[in-house]
């Protein structure tokens, strides 16, 4: 679990996130929500270290990242994972020697386990013919899934996602979103996503967490964000006219309510 | 006040390179393939500039002894001292300011902008150490030896052209380089080369590291690296003179 206390950052005299407080729960997806520029990303480089909070804790599972010196919070990155908007891929290495390089770096096994472990995270986000390839070479979602393969292969403790639906089809989007279930469940990982991907939100949503103005306006999960009565997180995920139906249809489908509108537009419509 | 703050930023980052590497065989890997990146890619360049840098010091300086009385030997031993002392290492390295420095400042300010600089902090590696330190110690090791060629292709295209125009036979060209010739020049090119040497990879590091922004910021860099390397190494060519000469 990752608990964090009153976090606070600004540049140049300008606060861009206001005392977030929240906890982020192991073997969830952990969703940090929210419009351009409220925060998020600057949350989650706290989060990660590669931006240092002006006030606040962050607490990993009982171990204060904030009062580390830069030794142990190099150890502690060791136990992190992370995702980039734009896959961050190494342009110049394979996609076999980009998931290869952090176990080159930090692992003692032999060139043959690497290898085999290599391929067991490629095979596991579906990738088993790209090793040879360059990330020129391949799409965005494939770059993506090259992107959580590196980020897991030294089995970490924590994930991060900064928008990992960014620049993708629908389609691919719940293929990544689905992937990043999967091993945050199979792996029992505290996985914490930015996004404002709304398929997302209602797909893998465990706990949500609604950042509006640099500061934590509404928290809860995918069910509940369906009653949710907060107007600015409402106009946020049901901008649309199409989202806005969907909402209702939803709230029926929850409150068992479905079969009976059904009837009713049937009687209406003749 | 911002040359400053620049200034503090730079040595903080010279400090932050000095730290145990997280695994010295992926960093003895990384040293030698910058060596070949900067040594060997020069490489082309450097025999080019040297060697015509050699013949036309030839001509030049044939062209200005109209004195009879001077003996023609003279043209070599100035050909030799000017290029030891100036032209193999102050131009070769203002040359490869250009070269190597818009090569580390741009690939540096890409990883930057594409967050692979970001990605290599979240493993847990000193980027510092792993990205700047191999450049430095790689031209550190290549650039001195590129200098030491630049010398001797610079005194043979002099040598060369010398002879091919006889203006100079090489007869009294070979003779003219081994007179009055002093072993402490070649020491001070070498402590030109290995300043010039830093100041081609630490700055061009320092400017492609801090880049922020998109593309339009990663060719800005680049450009005030080489610049800014260039004014360096001739302020640092001017006082090294004055002090070690």
């Amino acid at each position: 679990m990752i608990s964090i206390t009153n976090i606070a950052k600004g540049f140049s005299d300008k606060p861009v996130i206001e005392g977030v407080s929240a906890e982020f729960e192991t073997g969830k997806c952990n969703l940090i929500i929210g419009a351009s520029g409220s925060g998020k990303t600057v949350l989650m480089k706290c989060l990660v270290g590669l931006i240092t909070p002006d006030a606040g804790e962050i607490i990993y599972d009982g171990e204060n990242f904030s009062h580390m010196n830069d030794d142990a919070k190099k150890i502690m990155r060791r136990k992190i994972g992370m995702l980039f908007q734009g896959s961050a891929l190494f342009d110049s290495k394979t996609v076999e020697q980009n998931i290869m390089f952090p176990l080159d770096m930090f692992s003692n096994d032999t060139r043959g386990e690497k290898q085999k472990r290599v391929d067991m995270v490629l095979d596991r986000v579906n990738l088993n013919d790209a090793h040879k390839k360059f990330p020129a070479e391949i799409s965005g979602g494939m770059k993506k899934r090259v992107g959580i393969a590196r980020s897991i292969v030294l089995n970490p403790q924590y994930l991060f996602c900064d928008e990992p639906n960014s620049g993708l089809d629908p389609q691919t989007s719940l293929v990544i979103d689905k992937l990043i279930r999967e091993i945050t469940t199979e792996f029992n990982i505290t996985t914490v996503i930015n996004t404002h991907d709304m398929n997302s939100v209602m797909e893998i949503g465990d706990r949500i967490l609604y950042m509006y103005q640099g500061k934590k306006e509404w928290e809860g999960n995918s069910r509940e964000i369906i009653f949710s009565k907060n107007e600015k997180l409402n106009s946020f995920i049901f901008a649309s006219e199409f989202l806005k139906d969907a909402k209702d249809m939803r709230m029926l489908e929850v409150s068992g309510k479905i079969d009976e509108k059904r009837n009713m537009d049937q009687l209406l419509n003749g | 006040m911002k040359i400053f703050t620049r200034f503090g930023e730079f040595i903080l980052m010279i400090k932050g390179m000095f730290t145990k590497p997280e695994n010295w065989r992926m960093y003895w890997k990384e040293l030698m393939h910058q060596c070949v990146e900067l040594g060997i890619g020069s490489l082309g360049i450097v025999c080019i500039v040297s060697v015509f840098i050699g013949a036309v010091s030839t001509l030049q300086t044939a062209y200005q002894f109209v004195s009879p009385i001077i003996p023609r030997s003279v043209i070599a031993q100035i050909v030799r001292d000017t290029v030891i002392l100036e032209f193999a290492p102050t131009i070769t390295c203002v040359v490869l300011a250009g070269v190597v420095g818009s090569k580390i400042s741009s690939e540096l300010g890409n990883m930057r902008v594409s967050e692979q600089i970001d990605a290599l902090e979240i493993m847990g590696i000193n980027t510092k150490a792993y990205l700047i330190l191999p450049k430095i110690t790689a031209a550190l090791i290549t650039i001195p030896m590129l200098v030491v060629l630049a010398m001797t292709l610079g005194i043979w295209g002099g040598r060369f052209v010398g002879e091919v125009t006889g203006i100079l036979p090489h007869e009294i060209f070979d003779r003219g380089l081994v007179e009055a010739f002093v072993p402490y020049n070649v020491k001070f090119a070498l402590t030109k080369a290995y300043t010039f040497a830093f100041i081609i990879t630490a700055i061009p590091a320092y400017f492609g590291y801090n880049v922020k922004g998109g593309a339009l910021e990663i060719g800005r860099a680049s450009t005030t690296a080489v610049v800014t390397s260039c004014i360096i190494i001739l302020l640092a060519d001017y006082v090294l003179a004055a002090v070690l000469l």
